[in-house]
């Protein structure tokens, strides 16, 4: 039973992706500049994402001595080729790219080639500050992605099935962040770290002169923050059909209601980003593995529990 | 087409394997390494098998990663500054190889396949989970405990304080002596 889109809104997946990205980018300018007491008119935010991306475009590339070119520029393809991958799975509407049966182990398998990704082109730009920044994302990773991996488990064990369209479909009377909150936060601050972005973004941050990204000029820079950007929107709109009820709502059609619901979670994300400080990397890691992960554990064992009691596998 | 599809796959698989031990950049063998396993994974997916070809997908990115941390922190020639060669004992490594080529090959070519028998599960991710939770549960349960005492021990002996470093010899200390204040608990 397959209930995948046309072949043809692969070529219009990507465009949806960018158009969302665009919209989240422009809206964090106009947060950001509230926050910094500089208020971004709304006209100069929207046309700010196309500003930079000319900018880019037209900018001098930077090439480091004896870096590794190659795998710099495998590392900054891959971030945006991953995230496009990863969104195949998620039901634009009730109907994904591609409804492949293991679609929640595909996304996860997808968004983890950020780790390599990163590190890669902070490894390629031969310079110790580029370099920290890599290591830097992988220390992170090794943090949230156990928690990330057990909320996942999670909306699929409610599910009882790895197919992201079964898991909407189960979601047509009760939105799942009503019965697995701490699976949905979890989700949530992931959706952050694996576009190291936030209160995530030491891998990238100022004190390391822009991390992994700061040997990155022109069209390189370009393809990576773009990449970035785009890992958080397929990201975070993969918390609409896993924890928030995909396309189900009154009123508006399922596609309406995917999109309001990741710009919902964009939104919070963003409203949140300016809340709160970088995170260090050594304190996120403790308090991941200590509070975290045994918390997602448990909420893992409560669903397990009452789906059991409820009749157990169907 | 699947025919071109696994011939693809498979020379890659063995290309980039073999390229592992050719270039001079831990970084690079790593990654090549990375790029057989994916094509291994496409291979399995090929046979049906897609939670697994996921899988294997999902664990190579992560482990690849993992490992060149390692490997870029143990190995000679770090960053690619020393001349460095991957071969030792190329000898004995030749001869294991050949012969291991000769036994799989000659296997694979002179053994008389049976004709399959029956059909493969309508959902092969379900049949998986239902042989892992019951025909295999021993077998999988023998192999958590192994790898969890493994990952424990391992932590146990590379662990630079413990908790009586942190909290005293009684572990009544008032206030626990860390090297990063701040963190849970504190």
């Amino acid at each position: 039973m397959s209930v995948a889109l046309p072949l043809g809104w692969s070529v219009l997946l990507p465009v949806l992706l960018l158009a969302v990205a665009w919209a989240a980018v422009a809206a964090d300018a106009v947060v950001a500049g509230r926050a910094a007491g500089r208020p971004v008119p709304w006209t100069v935010a929207a046309a700010l994402p196309g500003r930079e991306a000319l900018r880019l475009l037209v900018g001098q590339r930077r090439r480091a001595v004896a870096g590794d070119e190659l795998l710099r520029g495998v590392g900054g393809a891959v971030l945006p080729i991953a995230a496009l991958l990863a969104a195949v799975v998620v039901p634009l509407g009730l109907r994904p790219v591609a409804d492949l049966g293991a679609g929640i182990v595909w996304f996860n398998a997808m968004e983890v080639f950020a780790w390599a990704a990163v590190w890669l082109v902070g490894w390629g730009a031969n310079s110790t500050l580029s370099l920290i920044g890599g290591y830097r994302f992988v220390a992170q990773g090794l943090a949230w992605e156990l928690p990330h991996m057990f909320a996942l488990i999670t909306a699929a064990v409610g599910a009882q099935s790895l197919r992201v369209t079964d898991v909407v479909a189960a979601q047509q009377d009760l939105w799942f962040v009503v019965i697995m909150p701490v699976a949905f936060v979890a989700f949530l601050l992931s959706v952050a770290a694996m576009a190291f972005w936030g209160p995530f973004g030491a891998p990238l941050d100022r004190d390391i002169a822009g991390g992994a990204a700061a040997e990155l000029g022109g069209v390189d820079r370009l393809v990576f923050m773009t990449g970035r950007w785009l890992l958080l929107v397929a990201a975070a709109a993969m918390a609409v059909p896993l924890f928030l009820g995909g396309g189900h709502g009154p009123w508006l059609p399922a596609w309406a209601w995917v999109l309001v619901k990741t710009l919902a979670v964009l939104a919070a994300l963003v409203a949140l980003r300016h809340r709160i400080p970088t995170i260090r990397m050594e304190r996120w890691t403790e308090f991941s593995l200590v509070v975290l992960t045994p918390a997602t554990i448990a909420q893992a064992l409560v669903v397990t529990l009452v789906g059991l009691g409820e009749g157990g596998l169907s | 087409m699947t025919t071109a599809l696994f011939v693809v796959l498979a020379v890659t698989a063995v290309v980039a394997g073999a390229l592992v031990f050719r270039v001079d950049s831990m970084a690079r063998a790593t990654f090549l390494l990375l790029l057989s396993f994916l094509a291994v994974a496409g291979l399995v997916l090929m046979t049906g098998l897609q939670y697994l070809g996921v899988v294997i997908v999902l664990m190579m990115v992560i482990e690849m990663v993992v490992m060149a941390v390692f490997m870029i922190m143990y190995m000679m020639n770090p960053a690619g500054l020393m001349p460095m060669s991957m071969f030792h004992n190329t000898r004995g490594a030749a001869v294991i190889a050949a012969t291991t080529f000769v036994a799989l090959a000659g296997g694979a070519l002179l053994v008389d396949w049976p004709v399959r028998g029956g059909a493969p599960a309508p959902d092969l991710t379900m049949a998986l989970g239902q042989s892992l939770m019951s025909g295999q549960m021993l077998t999988m349960m023998t192999l958590g405990v192994t790898l969890f005492a493994t990952i424990v021990g391992t932590v146990v002996l590379a662990a630079g304080r413990g908790r009586y470093d942190r909290l005293g010899d009684e572990l009544d200390a008032p206030e626990s002596d860390d090297r990063d204040r701040g963190g849970v608990g504190r």
